[in-house]
């Protein structure tokens, strides 16, 4: 599995997916922190990310669906997953090599907006008055929401041998589980049905993380939820034997 | 005895693709696995090689079950899949290092070292897969199937598609190969199999159709391999 984890990091890296995606994140990022008109940080005169925060998600379906559009898709093109699945190792160590290489680009890229948090920590007055709770709660948010992105682009990429198909899927699924599930909350005629569907949308626990209560039943969502999808892409990936 | 297949079926929805073939490899023997396209080869060699599992039956590599212990399986055999899949974007080396990784190999430098000298890859050894011709590519995937020195090598139509230099030269790293380890290998060229193999099983619409070694299944019919062939895959058209 770490042989795999170590092949699929090097292709990221060997691809320029990975410094695009690294790249368009920052960028995207930073724009709307700094510079878009009326909602960046000096405008609103607010030491926090939470512009970022707010948008970061929608960048990320985007970003994270890209990033995982080739994993399965390209070695059913290719026919490489005969290779794969002739080694021995198990259809669930690929998947999970797969899942973590994805992942861990991800956090790189989380990880260098942490020069935001410093500058901000910075433009605070009294310098350093941040509500680093909510910080560090919007960045595991946004962490486990990759988690959950990166199952269902693994779970796109499985079911098509179309790097195209795999990405318009993963971007789409993820839209309707962090966005729509969320809107019909907002729905009047639903009412309460519509606020419980709400509650399985991927906003609500972000949100709900975001404000730095560390909420047990939050993770539990998340990884549930990124382990539902990877079983799924599991099922799909054994289909070949039915 | 290397490879044991008992009764082994695989049905694709009606299709009948492999029909309760039962066949024997011993330890040492090169074996030709032939028959027209389309008659379950590469389906049973998927089954051996724990690719896709059998719809019934099944059988042993060296004593291990290769339907429960397929993982067991797969660490002494070596399998170059038909059509010779690889990722064009690797060199050569980065490849065969992963492919050693996910064999499980100790040695991994080395092991690849020798694959690359076996399969006399040595002159295009630092090029990516991308750049290399049909029949150094092939070389490639022979050299992948070799890199955990496997005692069992499955080889789907290992010459399809070269030319006749590149034809020769795979027969005899093959033939080399065939001294130390057991092969089957699968093809639908007659030639390939009077130059490489002592035994040959013959599968049509997924029934063996003949099991015998090269000289006796002559004597018998005391015709060519080529005429032994069409006779017994048009005589079961007929029925």
């Amino acid at each position: 599995m770490w042989t795999l984890y170590k092949k699929e990091i090097r292709s990221y890296l060997g691809s320029l997916i990975a410094y695009i995606v690294i790249g368009v994140y920052l960028v995207l990022t930073g724009l709307f922190l700094w510079f878009v008109d009326g909602n960046n940080v000096f405008d609103l005169g607010i030491a926090s990310l939470q512009v970022m925060f707010d948008i970061a998600p929608y960048i990320l379906i985007f970003l994270v669906s890209a990033i995982t559009m080739k994993s399965i898709a390209d070695e059913k093109r290719l026919g490489t997953l005969e290779i794969l699945t002739t080694k021995p190792i198990s259809d669930t160590a690929i998947i999970m090599a797969k899942f973590f290489a994805s992942i861990t680009l991800i956090a790189f890229a989380l990880l260098l907006t942490t020069v935001y948090a410093y500058t901000i920590k910075n433009l605070a007055s009294p310098v350093g008055n941040v509500d680093w709770g909510a910080m560090l709660g919007s960045y595991l948010g946004l962490l486990l929401l990759s988690a959950c992105y990166t199952s269902i682009g693994l779970f796109s990429s499985s079911i098509t041998d179309n790097q195209i198909v795999a990405l318009l899927s993963s971007m789409v699924i993820s839209f309707f589980f962090y966005s729509v599930l969320s809107l019909l909350g907002d729905v009047s005629f639903l009412d309460s049905v519509g606020r419980s569907l709400s509650w399985f949308g991927l906003e609500f626990h972000y949100n709900s993380i975001s404000r730095g209560v560390v909420d047990t039943r939050d993770v539990v969502y998340f990884g549930g939820f990124t382990a539902v999808f990877l079983g799924f892409t599991q099922l799909v990936f054994e289909s070949r034997k039915w | 005895m290397s490879i044991e297949v008992k009764k082994l079926s695989k049905t694709y929805g009606k299709q009948i693709a492999v029909n309760q073939i039962d066949f024997q490899v011993n330890t040492g023997e090169i074996v030709g696995f032939l028959g027209p396209n389309g008659a379950g080869k590469s389906t049973t060699m998927k089954i051996i090689t724990g690719f896709i599992p059998p719809s019934s039956g099944g059988g042993t590599v060296c004593g291990i079950d290769f339907v429960e212990n397929s993982i067991d399986v797969r660490k002494i055999v070596g399998y170059l899949p038909e059509n010779n899949p690889l990722y064009p974007e690797m060199y050569i080396k980065e490849y065969l290092s992963f492919m050693a990784g996910l064999s499980q190999v100790n040695q991994a430098a080395s092991a690849v070292k020798k694959a690359i000298e076996i399969t006399r890859l040595g002159p295009e050894q630092h090029k990516k897969i991308g750049q290399l011709s049909k029949g150094y590519r092939q070389r490639v995937g022979l050299a992948q199937a070799l890199l955990h020195n496997p005692k069992v090598l499955i080889l789907d139509e290992p010459t399809s598609g070269l030319d006749p230099i590149q034809v020769a030269e795979m027969r005899n790293v093959i033939t080399d190969l065939g001294k130390e380890k057991t092969v089957m290998l699968s093809t639908h060229i007659m030639q390939e199999v009077e130059a490489m193999c002592e035994r040959v099983i013959m599968i049509n619409r997924g029934n063996i159709v003949a099991d015998d070694n090269l000289k006796e299944l002559k004597n018998k019919y005391q015709t060519s391999l080529e005429d032994i062939f069409k006779q017994l895959t048009q005589n079961v058209d007929a029925l």
